[in-house]
């Protein structure tokens, strides 16, 4: 919940330097083009205002931070707050009757809590998929490899909750790879796990490959053929709780638009 | 947080001072009838999420879900953890608490600023009192660092971690109370006993401790409460592995994101050994006081 405020800096940027390109790329009939009855003929079809508030997997806070800056630039008077955390516990939360307008889930399962209670409304999307990738430290102190690595009791090893998607994705790999991960840590997110690699307070870890690419420099990634074993789809929904669907809905359609995806790809995810 | 934060000044005075109880007890029924509704408010405040929990718990799956090895093992690993925290508050605590007390004699500035510094893992996040013992005490940690090169020794991911984590979330908790009651306890007694030659050493075990042991036990039982609720430092220090990090809050947080029924079990086990703590030990606290 800190991304409202600060958004409106880069937004004020992006509005000076966006205001020509705007024209432009409103025309392309994008999914933003919210039909208006009348409007006077010098404004284009852009009505949209209000707060929105989305609850997204750990894994997406920087594309959706900067999504949701991009968003905000083009509607200035929608106001995008982002929950971000583990999805399980995010759907928990949508469940439980948080107020919140859309749900971006790293997982079906995680999607289906919320599907199951009948909180979505409108079908969950697939908008990408992401894949599991080995996290070192940039000096790769334990001189990590490959998943084998993960089986050395002698190495500081961290993995996400089973309980969590990116968890339940280890769990997935493992299996397939025959292997039993000996891990010192089971973190309760995927971002916390990355942490502990940050801070070099663990040899390794497995995270999502967009994980790794967000963190920059600080920590290496090393890719493994078992992750094709376990691709996590992700699924976007808006929410009955929202109080504001045509919003919920023009964010879904942002999420999915060219310009979405195009971000999303550059962060490292496999488009569906 | 609110409510420990709140009744530590008052535990901590009522530590000393016993002229205070008996005139409490003789006004009792001068309630104005206006603080009744606030006083009841705040008391529902308190008591109806638990209420709930109590409510919505799976009582026909209860001891089913009860006793499953994870929750054991998380049970053992709080309370032990929670003791050793306790008890290393208390043996740290409890000397900066008379360093506290007895610092009067000091410019105002400095003593200001080191009870400030005391007080602030009383109102830091608790993860960033994690990430704090990370920095300092991790692999790469400013003393970390150290100590796996030399001795080979890694805290983070270690039960003692856990310790550490608690200890350092509680132990304001425990300075507060003990502080408190050495500033209510009566000099004259070390005068006293310093008169017949007894040395400091002597006078702080045999006189000055015996005095203030009500307001070491109500700060213990506080120190303990809160080191077993711990989380967010717990969590970020120690991570959570099951039987070694994984406490009961951390496996309360991790249950609720995919069988809340557990999560509730697991709170409801937190919730009756945190009442039966502080009920067992209420009447020698408050007789302590009395005496």
């Amino acid at each position: 919940m800190k991304t409202s405020r600060l958004a409106l800096v880069p937004a004020i940027a992006i509005i000076a330097l966006g205001l020509v390109a705007c024209s432009t790329s409103y025309s392309g009939g994008g999914p933003l083009k919210i039909a208006v009855s009348s409007p006077p003929p010098t404004k284009k079809a852009e009505v949209l205002s209000g707060t929105l508030v989305v609850d997204a997997a750990a894994s997406l806070t920087e594309t959706f931070q900067k999504l949701g800056d991009e968003f905000h630039a083009k509607n200035p008077g929608v106001t995008v707050t982002f929950n971000f955390g583990g999805s399980s516990g995010l759907a928990a939360q949508i469940v439980s009757g948080a107020p919140v307008d859309v749900f971006a889930s790293a997982s079906p399962a995680t999607m289906k809590t919320v599907t199951d209670a009948a909180a979505t409304s409108a079908d969950p999307v697939i908008f990408v998929k992401n894949r599991l990738e080995i996290a070192v430290p940039a000096d790769n102190p334990g001189h990590i490899t490959g998943l084998k690595d993960f089986t050395d009791p002698a190495k500081k090893i961290a993995l996400c909750a089973p309980e969590v998607p990116c968890g339940a994705a280890a769990v997935t790999v493992f299996k397939n790879a025959g292997l039993t991960a000996a891990p010192d840590t089971l973190e309760q997110d995927v971002k916390a796990a990355l942490t502990k690699v940050q801070l070099g307070e663990v040899d390794a870890a497995l995270v999502y490959r967009t994980d790794v690419k967000a963190a920059g420099d600080k920590v290496k990634g090393i890719p493994f053929p078992e992750s094709s074993t376990a691709i996590n789809d992700y699924l976007i929904a808006p929410l009955k709780a929202s109080s504001n669907q045509k919003l919920a809905a023009a964010f879904v359609a942002w999420i999915l638009s060219s310009n979405g995806q195009k971000v999303l790809s550059a962060a490292g995810f496999d488009l569906p | 947080m609110v409510g420990p934060v709140q009744a530590t000044p008052r535990n901590a005075k009522g530590g000393g001072s016993t002229r205070r109880g008996t005139l409490t007890d003789r006004r009792g029924s001068g309630i104005p009838g206006i603080l009744w509704i606030p006083a009841v408010l705040a008391l529902c405040f308190l008591l109806l999420p638990l209420l709930a929990l109590v409510l919505r718990a799976p009582w026909a799956t209860l001891p089913h879900q009860l006793f499953t090895p994870v929750i054991g093992s998380a049970l053992v690993l709080s309370l032990v953890s929670a003791l050793c925290a306790t008890a290393l508050c208390l043996v740290l605590g409890i000397p900066l608490a008379w360093v506290l007390a007895r610092s009067q004699g000091w410019a105002a500035a400095p003593r200001r600023v080191l009870r400030a510094l005391v007080l602030v893992p009383l109102v830091l996040p608790p993860v960033v009192g994690g990430v704090a013992l990370l920095l300092l005490l991790g692999r790469n940690g400013v003393i970390g660092r150290y100590l796996d090169e030399w001795f080979g020794l890694t805290i983070p991911f270690t039960t003692p971690a856990v310790v550490i984590a608690e200890a350092f979330v509680a132990m304001p908790f425990l300075v507060l109370a003990v502080e408190g009651a050495l500033r209510g306890a009566d000099r004259r007694f070390e005068d006293v006993a310093a008169t017949l030659g007894a040395s400091r050493w002597y006078i702080f075990r045999r006189v000055t401790l015996p005095l203030v042991v009500p307001g070491v036990a109500a700060g213990a039982v506080l120190c303990f409460a809160r080191a077993l609720g711990e989380f967010g430092a717990t969590i970020t220090f120690a991570g959570s592995f099951p039987g070694v990090t994984q406490t009961m809050p951390i496996s309360a947080y991790l249950a609720m994101q995919t069988n809340p029924d557990g999560a509730i079990v697991i709170s409801l086990v937190l919730l009756v050994v945190s009442v039966l703590v502080l009920v067992s030990l209420r009447d020698k606290w408050i007789s302590g006081v009395a005496a």
